[in-house]
């Protein structure tokens, strides 16, 4: 029998869980400090599991199994709590490197996911800079070429309007720009040729072209080939269909500047 | 699992109908005490006792809160109940409840009656005292008494 005899019938009321407030802190204080009180109530709930056993009835019916093998099935038990120093196997480390696996390849992928993005604003950026730049062009070359455009040369006063071209060439790129205002009309089947002369050689074709109603003609751009230094362009008249060297004097002339 | 069942679900259906009168009620407290059981097995330490006993009075305590429509109060874990001998064969506990009946036969009727009003019931001793008119000191020796003589009918 418990030391602690002034204990002895809380304890048995605690067994049953009837004991409340201020007593049962009491009690709940004591056990704490006191393994003998403690074994006591746990006999003293042992004394009581006797009367359960005093209990007889119906069994329960058949489909409470059934239930409850349904929900065990559907949860799966939580694994005890292993010993800290017991030997790990080898395979749990699997989990451990698929873990490491898996970050070091969210971590590269994060990277080059970065990698991408900067590299994606990048072209955007060189893109929308490249858009504004073909813009401005067309707006020059559309500007330089309209049928529609009023072309207007300015000379001194009191002149009579003269034939007047103007070449502009890039070498690097072998582009050429040619714009013509004044030119005389041309008698049936003959169009203006452009050449471009070069440091050495022969004329090159530059474009053969007919002026509009006011006199006015435009060359963009004609095949010419690569790296050619020009010295000057000329203009000669030319059957409609171009000449591959001129066949006459040219009637316009002009040096690079 | 389902062995565990086999053995121990009349107990705990026939503790759980017998608190709550109620087959329904009572199915769910089985469906409970067992789910308890196979969620935390380590909760019922083999070493102190037999799970006969705990399984009762764990089936006892969740009936109760059932009844009295509270949760929980008492974490499963911290029930641990003593009791000698292993109560796992059906005819140990068949000659045990012998015993028992044949002990609770014997008590006096006010402390029988006590005692299951505060085990079945879940009535505290004071409740117990209301009810009964019996001072509060006799209802908590008459409690501690019938635990006692219960008790007896192991060593005898």
């Amino acid at each position: 029998m418990s030391a602690h005899e002034q204990f002895a019938e809380e304890l048995a009321l605690h067994a049953l869980g009837s004991l409340q407030g201020q007593e049962r802190l009491a009690l709940e204080g004591h056990l704490q400090g006191c393994g003998e009180c403690r074994h006591e109530i746990e006999q003293l709930r042992g004394d009581a599991a006797l009367l359960a056993f005093s209990v007889s009835g119906p069994l329960p019916p058949q489909r409470a199994r059934q239930r409850l093998m349904n929900a065990v099935g559907r949860e799966p038990r939580i694994p005890l709590a292993l010993p800290s120093k017991r030997a790990i196997p080898w395979w749990s480390v699997l989990g451990w490197a698929g873990a490491a696996a898996m970050l070091v390849a969210v971590v590269f992928l994060w990277k080059q996911n970065g990698d991408f993005a900067r590299q994606i604003a990048r072209l955007q950026s060189d893109a929308t800079a490249q858009q504004e730049q073909l813009v401005q062009a067309n707006e020059i070359v559309n500007t330089l070429t309209a049928e529609d455009a009023q072309r207007v040369t300015l000379v001194a006063a009191k002149t009579p309007p003269q034939p007047q071209g103007k070449a502009i060439y890039l070498q690097r790129k072998g582009s050429l720009i040619f714009l013509a205002n004044n030119l005389a009309p041309l008698p049936p089947q003959r169009a203006y040729e452009l050449w471009l002369i070069p440091l050495t050689g022969s004329p090159i074709p530059a474009g053969v072209f007919k002026p509009d109603a006011h006199g006015s003609a435009t060359v963009v751009n004609p095949p010419l080939p690569p790296g050619m230094e020009a010295k000057a362009f000329a203009i000669t008249v030319e059957p409609e269909a171009g000449s591959a060297a001129p066949t006459s004097t040219p009637i316009m002339l002009g040096a690079g500047e | 699992m389902g062995m565990v069942y086999d053995r121990y679900s009349s107990i705990v259906y026939a503790v759980a109908l017998r608190v709550l009168a109620d087959t329904g009620a009572a199915e769910d407290v089985l469906q409970d005490v067992f789910m308890q059981l196979w969620r935390n097995p380590a909760a019922f330490d083999s070493s102190r006792g037999s799970l006969a006993a705990w399984l009762a009075v764990i089936t006892r305590n969740r009936a109760i809160d059932v009844l009295r429509k509270r949760h929980p109060e008492t974490d499963i874990e911290d029930v641990v109940v003593s009791v000698e001998p292993d109560l796992a064969s059906d005819a140990d506990r068949s000659r045990l409840v012998t015993k028992i009946r044949a002990a609770l036969s014997g008590m006096p009727a006010a402390q029988r009656s006590a005692l299951e009003m505060a085990f079945f019931e879940g009535l505290s001793h004071s409740e117990i005292a209301d009810r009964t008119g019996d001072p509060l000191g006799t209802v908590k020796t008459r409690i501690r008494g019938g635990l006692l003589a219960l008790r007896r009918v192991l060593v005898g």
